[in-house]
């Protein structure tokens, strides 16, 4: 006898509304055990890689990717054996979704990843969290299950970059949390040069259910291109800060009417990886990945910082940008030069002393700085400053003659 | 069979013997580090770019097939 699939949007966030963490008994009485004999046998991976890629199930770790293509990538990777690595380290300050899954779900980010590593032919799982509190709590969820492959629970450093795909897995060899150049992808030569599917914790618990209740059901909310939810973290000038489950699809100013928008001038769509959108621009904006492409816009780790009127967008860009060119990795020579360059410069528009040669010099450094390190961490600093020289244009003209902030004015 | 060339931004440290032995390709940015283009290496190119490849200290330059 099957369990009943969860109703509506609450799917991830269905038990999680407790204080303290769904133990083990509580989970499978409510979802059944883990569907593992549904995808065994030879054909078992190709099985459960189709039911992926019917759901259409991609990474929300902010790239992303495709699930399905990333679990054939590995499983079709000769070399042996191959490792699962769990990234619930959550290295976007404002995110709050993975570890709000990792204390409070745990079980469905476990049996994703179980799942995962089951398809792809990996013995071991390898979940990081950043350092504190979650590491006991998830290695105590390990402790309660009976799993076939072993899962080590790791906590790795602070560092905004230390959660990129590569830094985990250069951490993991005991190595320091940095990125390393792409090619060669971890897929086919990650974790001790073996292939190694590096999944969002969010993206695993999906799997968990999509495992059991199928990609009709997953399909039931959403869009055609983008069925099912997501854990949005909202942040900002809201009432309601935290997290949330979205369906795709959701109008941004809907999910902003839910948490309490106050006063919207701006939203930061994405983190400090993301994009800037003025209050305009994300009137008839739905959540869903080609409509936020249409805009330039991207959903990341589904960050949602709402700015509200009288803080001048360009001075909170200023201070983002300042504090993601400390977090650099300095290995590469155009983002450990380009990054302050382009804070310098930045801070230069802002204090009126700038002028037009400012924004002439951003747009030189946007050349130089994009697409030149191993990692996308300068690509996200050139995306940020540029979508707020758009998004706050009447604030760089002011700025750029010499003029106060408008955005002070705005709120007198 | 076409190649283009890449630098690993990583192992580059800036040497600058990929601009002097291939300036045709190579140009340089104002902190010294290498701007490569993505673009198929011109078969006439091709040994002084095997050369520059050769040459790099850090073994950053790397010239490879394009699919």
């Amino acid at each position: 006898m099957s369990s009943v699939p969860p109703a509506g949007a609450n799917r991830l966030l269905e038990l999680a509304g407790g204080q303290s963490p769904v133990p083990f008994a509580a989970h499978q009485a409510r979802y059944g055990p883990l569907p593992l004999s549904s995808y065994s046998g030879p054909r078992g991976p190709a099985l459960l890689a189709e039911t992926v890629e019917r759901a259409h199930l991609s990474g929300r770790g902010g790239a992303g990717f495709p699930l399905a293509a990333k679990l054939r990538a590995v499983a079709a990777t000769p070399r042996r054996p191959a490792y699962v690595v769990a990234n619930g380290a959550e290295g976007e300050p404002a995110s709050r979704k993975d570890r709000l899954l990792l204390s409070r779900v745990p079980h469905l980010v476990l049996d994703g990843a179980v799942l995962a590593a089951d398809c792809v032919g990996a013995s071991e799982v390898h979940l990081c969290v950043h350092r504190g509190a979650l590491a006991p709590t998830v290695a105590a969820a390990v402790r309660e299950r009976r799993d076939p492959v072993t899962v080590a629970v790791h906590e790795v450093p602070d560092g905004y970059v230390s959660s990129q795909e590569t830094s985990l897995l250069n951490f993991l060899a005991g190595r320091r949390a940095l990125p390393s150049t792409i090619p060669p992808l971890p897929a086919q030569r990650g974790l001790r040069g073996r292939p190694t599917l590096v999944s969002n914790v969010e993206t695993l618990a999906h799997l968990a259910l999509l495992a059991r209740y199928g990609p009709r059901w997953f399909a039931e909310v959403g869009t055609a291109e983008a069925p099912g939810t997501f854990l949005a973290t909202l942040a900002g000038a809201v009432r309601e800060q935290g997290v949330r489950e979205v369906p795709f699809g959701t109008p941004l100013t809907e999910l902003l009417a839910a948490a309490g928008a106050v006063d919207l001038q701006a939203v930061l769509l994405g983190g400090y990886f993301g994009t800037w959108l003025s209050a305009g621009a994300a009137r008839n904006l739905r959540l869903a990945p080609d409509a936020l492409r249409l805009v330039g816009a991207n959903l990341g780790a589904a960050v949602v910082l709402a700015l509200p009127q009288g803080i001048c967008g360009l001075g909170e860009t200023l201070q983002i940008a300042e504090w993601l060119s400390g977090q650099r990795a300095r290995q590469c020579g155009p983002c450990i030069n380009g990054l302050p360059a382009i804070v310098d410069t930045l801070a230069a528009l802002v204090s009126g002393r700038g002028g037009q040669r400012a924004l002439r010099r951003l747009s030189e450094l946007a050349g130089l700085v994009n697409g030149r390190g191993a990692c996308r961490h300068p690509d996200g600093v050139v995306r940020l400053v540029g979508s707020a020289l758009r998004a706050f244009e009447d604030d760089v003209a002011a700025h750029a003659a010499g003029a106060p902030c408008r955005a002070l004015e705005r709120s007198a | 069979m076409s190649s283009r060339l890449r630098v690993d931004p990583i192992a580059c440290d800036a040497h600058g013997i990929c601009a002097e032995l291939l300036p045709e390709i190579v140009e340089l940015d104002e902190w010294g580090y290498p701007i490569v283009p993505g673009d198929q290496v011109a078969p006439a190119l091709l040994p002084l770019a095997r050369r520059a490849v050769a040459a790099c200290p850090t073994l950053a330059l790397h010239l490879e097939r394009i699919r």
